[in-house]
């Protein structure tokens, strides 16, 4: 409380009418800039509750004849939510292997030099930078080759190219900061490797890895041209079914957008969980 | 910090090595493997040497693409980074608006690639997008399919729009980490405004914003999903970025040679430039930023 005190003393003459300014200028700014953000969203939630007649005759700010039908078509019929569960299903499965191999993995980067560990760590990163329509024709036959061509362990698989590398990068961050004298404290009061690391390391490290699993939900959720290279039917994910929406009487329009409303819910609800974390998280532990 | 050497410590990276191995070594290889063949089907390879490298070199399709991907990722990162600071400068630093600009500002971060492209195709129609609409009604001719221009802009405001957040929450972590202390010793100084960004604030950020450069370059240069939505690389060839081009290429036609060594080539170009990001970054971190 004493530091934001004293700024207080020191612009008490004359200088608050300013502050005002320039806070209504920033809130002015801030306005601007997220009424950007909102409004295509906001659009594809109007669109969302319209039926298709009043999208393509009427321009309306506003839903008239609120419907939910079109969220109806969607949670009734199983080629649709299927989808996002088949995309939920590779999410989980792949932010759980990207930590579970990351972990052991950033641990050492932090804190042991080994033999060719910085060529190492850049080549890890630069699987991070492989574009995946580079990727896309191998995947596709190496995975048909070992028959998993079409299931979700198929698609997380796919996702670690990008998403252990960004764990590593991350956790190895979050390790560094904390100082080595607690693994030694801790190994000479007789824990064993595996102990220490869960029992104390991982507790300490929790936020970090709160962070990197974030990280690799967002990619995975977001990614698209993998997944739908590598599924056909049983694995298939929801952004990918959407194009199913043109039929032959063109697109259905409300039905394209509450899918898409409905893929930004799972998201929303990750970051609502994380709110507090946000703001640390994303300096990825480097600051 | 001084690290111990300790040559066991391969084995806790062994995980990761084995993974990554089969996720991106083993199609790498394969990439390889066509780029250096040919194929008349029936699963018989010729040996082609370096033919296809020569091919795609003088070919002007590879180096249009190229051309177009360079300025893209150069005009969103000469738009989002300044304005991502910007954004940042102006964040409330805490309370409850502070965490509901960031949930806000974090939504379009999450939404899947493809809903992006389709949001903004969307939005940008003339028919039904309120975008389209509006320019439309102020008589602003406004028609993304069809002229160049427009294709362009539109792309780049979908990008400034989906990642300009990236870059504020970096800077704004970057910005939050500054002790008091500093801006009061700036205030006894009677620093100017922009003195405090020139001298305390923006070599703080340093090291996030690298991060946030790093991140954006290779993303930018790898875009695939959202413009291929959007204008699906029209009208005519004009927003055919290089992974777009790629994946025509390879699962379109199916030209396995020249997309394999347009691969690797392509591949070669994002090392080499992140190699460069990546190796200024570690220079910042030792010098203790």
């Amino acid at each position: 409380m004493t530091d934001s005190a004293i700024p207080e003393n020191l612009t008490a003459g004359g200088d608050t009418t300013r502050k005002r300014v320039r806070v209504n200028k920033s809130a002015l700014v801030m306005g601007a800039y997220l009424l950007f953000l909102m409004l295509p969203i906001y659009w594809l939630l109007n669109m969302s509750l319209k039926t298709n007649a009043e999208i393509l005759n009427d321009f309306t700010l506003f839903p008239r004849d609120l419907t939910l039908a079109n969220y109806r078509t969607i949670l009734t019929d199983p080629s649709w939510y299927l989808g996002y569960v088949n995309s939920l299903i590779y999410v989980v499965m792949n932010t759980v292997i990207s930590l579970l191999v990351a972990l052991p993995a950033a641990y050492a980067f932090s804190r042991y030099s080994f033999m060719g560990d910085k060529h190492l760590f850049f080549w890890l990163l630069t699987n991070r930078m492989a574009p995946p329509a580079v990727f896309a024709l191998p995947f596709f036959q190496l995975y048909s080759s070992v028959g998993l061509f079409d299931t979700h362990i198929a698609v997380a698989l796919a996702h670690c190219l990008f998403n252990v590398p960004l764990a590593v990068w991350i956790l190895e961050g979050f390790m560094r900061g904390v100082p080595k004298e607690i693994d030694e404290t801790a190994y000479i009061d007789g824990y064993s490797f595996g102990k220490f690391f869960v029992k104390i390391f991982m507790p300490l490290i929790a936020s970090g890895i709160g962070v990197a699993a974030f990280f690799c939900f967002m990619f995975s959720w977001v990614e698209l041209l993998l997944s739908r290279t590598l599924t056909t039917v049983d694995a298939k994910p929801i952004a990918a079914i959407m194009t199913r929406t043109q039929g032959a009487s063109g697109i259905d329009w409300g039905v394209l957008a509450a899918a898409g409303i409905l893929t930004i819910v799972p998201g929303a609800l990750v970051i609502y969980f994380v709110r507090n974390y946000i703001a640390k998280g994303f300096a990825l532990g480097r600051v | 910090m001084n690290k111990t050497v300790n040559q066991k410590a391969w084995f806790l990276v062994l995980p990761v090595l084995i993974l990554v191995a089969f996720s991106a070594v083993i199609p790498l290889m394969t990439v390889v493997n066509y780029s250096v063949q040919d194929t008349f089907g029936n699963n018989q390879f010729f040996w082609a040497g370096l033919e296809w490298f020569e091919e795609m070199l003088h070919d002007d399709r590879m180096w249009n693409a190229l051309k177009r991907q360079l300025l893209f990722s150069g005009i969103i990162l000469a738009i989002e980074i300044p304005l991502g600071i910007f954004v940042a400068l102006n964040m409330p630093k805490s309370g409850f608006w502070s965490s509901f600009c960031l949930v806000l500002m974090s939504l379009p971060l999450l939404i899947p690639w493809n809903v992006v492209g389709t949001i903004w195709q969307i939005f940008g129609r003339v028919d039904i997008g309120l975008l389209g609409y509006v320019l439309d009604k102020l008589g602003i001719d406004y028609n993304y399919t069809q002229d160049t221009l427009d294709a362009w802009i539109t792309i780049i405001v979908m990008d400034v729009w989906h990642w300009t957040s990236l870059v504020a929450l970096l800077a704004f972590a970057g910005l939050k980490s500054i002790p008091d202390a500093y801006y009061q010793a700036a205030k006894i100084d009677q620093a100017s405004r922009w003195k405090v960004f020139r001298y305390i604030e923006l070599p703080k950020m340093m090291g996030v914003l690298m991060i946030a450069i790093l991140l954006r370059f290779m993303d930018s240069f790898m875009i695939y999903t959202e413009p291929f939505v959007v204008t699906g690389g029209g009208p005519g060839n004009a927003t055919t970025l290089l992974s777009i081009d790629l994946v025509k290429m390879a699962l379109g036609q199916f030209d396995l040679g020249p997309a394999a060594a347009f691969s690797l080539m392509y591949f070669l170009v994002i090392l080499l430039i992140s190699w460069v990001f990546y190796t200024v970054m570690v220079n910042l971190d030792k010098k203790g930023m």
